[in-house]
């Protein structure tokens, strides 16, 4: 396979001026980050202050009403409220053993942002966080924190002024800074070496997962749940899992509102292949190649475009994608406030409302849920759309 | 065979002159008066003509570029159009011709497809700026077939080891990107574009043209010697949006 690629997917779509700080972080992942020194240190960051192992926690009263014996792989409980922060303090960590100053990130509902701002304050680094215009309007919680955390919040008034303007910002602010700045690149999509990077610091979700549930069931579960926006969650929860060819990987996308032709967030179900943010994938985009604008409930599944190795993955057949509609991801977050006492983030919803919407089909399975976040950052989108 | 990019360049070259290169996005400021800006960009002394494909993220351009493009997108300017049109309006211009933009709306097009019409429509050469050297062999074959140049990026970063990886198969002229940033002008140019030019001079056999950030003719005098053609967009984009001709435009650069 060609380097830096997942079957037909991946690759490395930059400008030239971008070629060199990826070569180095090639080398920084094969010299570095693969090395006992560093994934220990990591590993006591993990455990010290981001509070893993993470549980794995099963919903009684959930299991009973559906038939389906679900649990949940809580990131949620993680420091900053999202599975997020597993990889920031991974390329945090790698920033300051490089001597880079600067940690720079782009973030859509603000969540890699405000990991990415505590990152930075963890190791001593200087932050800088790009984000949509639209977004620092629907997210100003989030924009608080990072502001209090010490991150500098770009706010980026081009194009659809979400997720994939910020990226393009903050791919610009690369090129110009990128000998004193590393990309902490937010999800497991991008260029190459990045949905590798982010891939190896979101495995661990997999590793406890895997070996949690073996130890508290006796066996695998049946499938594999999990969310996906660019898709590291979801690569996270895969990949343990990758060689257990009977367990189910789902990846689930969200469809916007559900109408035929409404904006949505699922390249994998409704995109075409092509090429945008240095990666060949899947796309929402017009016939011509233009991106089209896309949308979500979850601010943090807003996204037109998905990691190349999910599309590789849907290719071959061995993971599946699902796709759930706003209306849905609520429905599971008030299934699940009410009968678990756990308010979820609405990206995790979704993963969530999957499993609800195919109970009847998966009774008598045991499924494990990546429960990617919380959902204190949504409140006030739930108060919105139930009152 | 010859490039025509590459032998535009010597021409000027030869009369004591820059290379002058224009760039306009497709369609930009309308779409009905376009080709006759093209005219008079020909008319007043472009040695080699660059037409912008427009794309909705274009992660090298900066605002005044972005916002061109994302104008020209809006009148509904596609790459069908950009090419019918040249081709009904080739016999104009006697500009070497080059297309500039982003991969996808290419992909998109069909790669064959695309190489097959670009050379129906007088393209002589093409500028990807999210195509570095590891992906583009496919249509880099393609275009060769039709004898459409393929045009190297590089900038200040770019080692020796990787500007010799382009000059293996570079054709028409090397476009050398000014700064460590996006397109737009600057008031003044990095000190190390001296030595990347240089570098870049030892590695390349064929001319070199300078581009981004580039605002005036008085600012290249100190690269004299250095480069052989210059690429102006933004200024030529500010110009054009303060009510300027083109013709005007070109007037304080070929004299
Ligand atoms: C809580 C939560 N879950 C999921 C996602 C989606 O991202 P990914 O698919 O990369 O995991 C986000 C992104 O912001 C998020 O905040």
């Amino acid at each position: 396979m060609k380097k830096g690629y997942f079957g037909d997917f991946g690759g490395q779509f930059v400008p030239e001026l971008l070629m060199p700080p990826l070569l180095e972080l090639e080398t920084v992942l094969n010299e570095v980050v693969r090395t006992d020194d560093f994934r220990a240190r990591l590993a006591g960051e993990l455990r010290d202050y981001v509070g893993r192992p993470s549980a794995l926690t099963r919903c009684p009263t959930l299991s009973e009403r559906t038939g389906v014996d679900i649990w949940l792989k809580r990131e949620d409980l993680n420091h900053s409220g999202s599975h997020k922060i597993n990889n920031t303090i991974g390329q945090g960590l790698l920033t300051k053993m490089i001597g880079k100053k600067v940690l720079m990130a782009e973030t859509g509902a603000g969540q890699h942002g405000v990991a990415t701002a505590t990152a930075a304050a963890r190791f001593g680094l200087s932050c800088v966080v790009f984000m949509g215009a639209l977004d620092v309007e629907r997210q100003s919680h989030n924009v608080h924190r990072m502001k209090l955390l010490g991150a500098e919040v770009v706010a980026v008034e081009s194009g659809t002024r979400t997720l994939k303007d910020a990226i393009n910002a903050a791919l610009r602010y690369w090129i110009a800074e990128q000998r004193s700045a590393h990309y902490c690149f937010g999800t497991a999509a991008g260029p190459h070496p990045f949905p590798e990077l982010v891939h190896e610091f979101q495995a661990v979700i997999s590793r406890e997962a895997r070996a949690q549930f073996l130890e508290r069931a006796g066996r695998l579960p049946h499938a594999v749940v999990a969310c996906v926006g660019g898709g590291s969650n979801a690569i996270g929860m895969f990949h343990e899992f990758l060689p257990d060819r009977g367990v189910r990987l789902i990846g689930v996308e969200a469809g916007g509102s559900g109408e035929p032709g409404c904006f949505n967030s699922a390249p994998l179900n409704l995109g075409a292949p092509g090429v945008l943010h240095g990666m060949h994938t899947q796309l929402l985009q017009t016939k011509e190649g233009q991106i089209l604008p896309s949308h979500s409930i979850a601010p943090g599944l807003d996204y037109p475009g998905v990691g190349p190795e999910h599309s590789a993955l849907q290719a071959s057949g061995r993971a599946e994608y699902g796709l759930v509609n706003d209306a849905q991801a609520l429905a599971a977050f008030q299934a699940l406030t009410l009968s678990e006492g756990i308010l979820p983030a609405l990206e995790s919803c979704h993963a969530l409302a999957w499993v609800l919407e195919n109970a009847a089909a998966l009774k008598g399975q045991s499924v494990i849920v990546c429960l990617s976040g919380r959902g204190d950052k949504d409140l006030d989108i739930v108060e919105q759309n139930l009152g | 065979m010859n490039s025509l990019l590459t032998e535009k360049i010597t021409a000027a070259k030869a009369a004591g002159r820059l290379g002058l290169i224009p760039f306009l996005p497709g369609g930009y400021p309308d779409k009905a008066g376009f080709w006759d800006v093209l005219a008079a960009l020909d008319a007043g002394g472009a040695d080699i003509i660059e037409i912008g494909m427009p794309f909705s993220d274009p992660v090298a351009d900066g605002p005044v570029v972005e916002a061109a493009s994302l104008q020209a997108l809006e009148q509904g300017v596609n790459l069908a159009w950009i090419l019918s049109g040249l081709a009904a309006n080739r016999a104009r211009l006697s500009a070497g011709i080059v297309l500039m933009g982003y991969y996808n709306p290419v992909l998109q097009y069909g790669l064959e497809r695309f190489a097959e019409d670009a050379a129906k429509a007088g393209v002589n050469g093409l500028i990807l700026a999210d195509l570095p050297f590891e992906e583009a062999g496919e249509i880099r074959a393609l275009l060769a077939a039709r004898n459409i140049d393929l045009i190297p990026l590089v900038g200040l970063n770019t080692s020796r080891e990787r500007m010799k990886l382009y000059a293996g198969n570079a054709r028409g002229f090397v476009y050398f990107v000014s700064v460590l940033g996006t397109t737009g002008e600057r008031t003044s140019l990095p000190d190390e574009v001296r030595q990347g030019l240089a570098l870049a001079r030892e590695c390349f056999d064929i001319p070199l043209a300078l581009g981004f950030g580039i605002k005036s003719p008085e600012q290249l005098k100190e690269l004299s010697g250095l480069i052989d053609a210059a690429v102006f967009g933004s200024s030529l984009i500010r110009h054009l949006d303060a009510g300027g001709d083109a013709a005007g435009f070109m007037a304080r650069w070929a004299k």
